[in-house]
């Protein structure tokens, strides 16, 4: 299986980043490679097989269930700390381009 | 003991023996810190990304009231760096990456405090914070080369790679800028530079140390461990680092802090050592391979067992690997837009052509190859293919691994088939970086301990390391084998010229 420029700028657009013509040619070429060694896995025989989407799921014997936490406020507020890295901030707010005209 | 001779052995000395120093009073926390920040700002290898010699001295003077007080913690004093994908409050943290460029966490990741300070002024630890430590960028690369902020250099040989991702970390330690180090391994970021610098480096069970505060590469197997000289020290950092993280790590694993320290002193007799023949096949280089093969007769002398055993499924962990992390990577790498932290372009039109900018211009090449392979794997119609069939390959990797260990105790064999390579080598050809990570992938994706020990000198003598895997849990055991090797050998003691 092959990509094709289309697929890349596909991608691209999905994944919110913009290319460069001969950086979307460097990416087709690279990304078609690595899939060169990709299909290996579609020739394997993975019925009845559960996917493992995290080692913990896989420890034997181990109990260890995935939790969730009491959605209860556990953070003191530091609005100036937190937004203080942020490109921009208008009174305690991120600003961004309009985005309803 | 203090005067020069004191001073030109200190970065020479083990955790251990600067513990006992600073605790007689022979020197002191903040004369420790400078002496390794003057060693850390004379150095050119690109390891130090950022030093705030003012922070570094007040955690230092923290200490040093500590100590007069009796009330320090278990490494009280005794500097360390950070892989800057740790986030810290009194050092920038860029992960490596233009995006963050200058970014000033609001908090201490939860490693750094436990090795230091917590967040609420009580002791971990006690280490002091010398700086934040080169990387490739997000964590994604086997040689450093993929950092915003320029290459490292090897110390062995400056024209060499240090390995990567924790490059700066291998390198640090072994110059003997830091006395310790924090690495982390997605898929053998510790253990791989640890092998490229003759340095020690154990990354733990999955779970094991919190990932809270460590910038997400691939959440289901980003770990965090020591890289330092000597299993004796990782085994000291290992057990400040670990222990449950309930409500800041949603898989923190529910096991109590242990002492890993605890049985270094054990006998290797009967240790089952089993040998996957996989790992020994025609990829291996045969100066690494005969480095391996006299550690192995050093363990058998020692009373140890070598067992054949297979890992059958060893060369899809390449694939399998490139799809899952670059899968995970590209939804957790959509939090850097230009919104909240970091970069922000100067010329878009609307949101989507501003968040599409900042990315172009934030990320580096390997970083966005690896979220495009990512969003397409997961994208509509090849998510089944790709994505689910990796995962279910996955799973039959780590149940390959538990019928390994019916039958042996612990896993050895090569952290990766060569020694380091010449920086530039594999620049045009990123595929060649991702088939070197092929010993290395597997314990990652099974989410078990290993570690890298060095076991001598291979091509251009350049450093060797012998990769241990244990099953879950057993990372006391891979210290307890590493420690009995270094007690009859010399090699983790071996400097590079000029250190």
């Amino acid at each position: 299986m092959s990509l094709n420029d289309q697929d890349i700028r596909r991608i691209a657009n999905l994944a919110r980043l913009e290319l460069q013509p001969d950086e979307q040619a460097r990416m087709l070429h690279k990304i078609n490679d690595f899939f060169d060694i990709v299909e290996q896995i579609r020739a394997v025989d993975t019925t009845g097989v559960v996917p493992m989407a995290h080692p913990v799921d896989a420890m034997p014997g181990a109990h260890i269930e995935l939790r969730l936490r009491p959605d209860v406020a556990s953070e003191p507020n530091q609005r100036d700390l937190n937004q203080h890295s942020a490109p921009a901030v208008e009174r305690g707010l991120f600003l961004v381009p309009k985005v309803i005209e | 003991m203090r005067g020069t001779d004191m001073t030109q052995s200190l970065h020479n000395q083990s955790l251990s023996e600067l513990s006992t120093a600073l605790r007689a009073k022979h020197v002191s926390a903040v004369e420790l810190a400078q002496h390794f920040l003057a060693r850390a700002k004379a150095d050119a290898s690109g390891a130090f990304l950022d030093i705030n010699e003012d922070a570094t001295l007040a955690q230092a003077k923290a200490s040093d009231a500590r100590l007069a007080a009796g009330t320090g913690g278990a490494l009280e004093g005794v500097p360390l760096a950070h892989k800057d994908v740790f986030v810290t409050r009194d050092f920038v943290t860029t992960a490596g990456s233009k995006i963050l460029s200058g970014y000033r966490s609001p908090f201490d990741a939860t490693v750094v405090q436990k090795l230091g300070t917590l967040a609420d002024g009580t002791v971990g630890a006690g280490m002091v914070t010398l700086g934040k430590l080169n990387c490739d960028e997000f964590a994604m690369g086997s040689s450093n080369e993929n950092s915003a902020y320029g290459a490292v250099t090897n110390p062995w040989d400056a024209s060499r790679i240090p390995g990567g991702s924790s490059g700066g970390s291998a390198a640090a330690v072994a110059a003997r800028l830091t006395p310790a180090a924090t690495g982390t391994d997605t898929g053998g970021s510790i253990r791989q530079p640890a092998s490229f610098c003759g340095i020690t480096g154990i990354k733990p069970t999955y779970g094991r140390a919190s990932r809270y505060g460590m910038i997400a590469y691939a959440s289901s197997l980003d770990q965090a461990g020591p890289m330092a000289r000597s299993a004796e020290d990782c085994a000291l950092l290992l057990s400040a680092m670990c222990g449950p993280d309930i409500d800041r790590d949603a898989t923190s694993l529910d096991v109590p802090a242990e002492n890993f320290s605890a049985k270094l002193g054990d006998s290797l007799q009967g240790l089952r050592i089993g040998l996957p023949k996989e790992f020994f096949g025609d990829g291996l280089a045969t100066d690494v391979r005969t480095a391996i093969d006299a550690a192995l007769k050093t363990l058998e002398a020692q009373g140890a067992k070598l067992v054949p055993i297979t890992l059958p499924r060893t060369e899809l962990a390449i694939p399998v690997y490139y799809i899952i992390a670059p899968a995970e990577a590209s939804s957790n790498l959509s939090r850097f837009d230009g919104v909240k932290f970091g970069h922000r372009a100067k010329d878009y039109t609307d949101l989507v052509s501003m968040y599409k900018k900042t990315r172009a211009e934030g990320f580096g090449e390997e970083v966005k190859r690896r979220i495009m392979t990512g969003a397409y794997v997961l994208s509509h119609g090849y998510y089944d293919a790709y994505y689910l069939q990796a995962q279910k390959i996955r799973r039959m990797m780590a149940d390959d691994f538990q019928r390994a260990f019916a039958e042996c105790d612990v896993i050895a064999g090569p952290v990766a088939p060569t020694v380091a390579w010449k920086l530039g080598n594999n620049a045009s050809d990123p595929l060649a970086d991702y088939l070197a990570d092929i010993f290395t992938l597997p314990a990652s994706l099974a989410g078990l301990p290993g570690m890298s020990v060095p076991v001598g000198f291979g091509e251009a003598g350049m450093p060797v390391g012998m990769q241990l895997i244990g099953n879950y849990l057993q990372e006391a055991r891979l210290l307890n084998v590493a420690h009995q090797y270094q007690l009859h050998t010399d090699f983790h003691n071996a400097k590079p010229e000029g250190v």
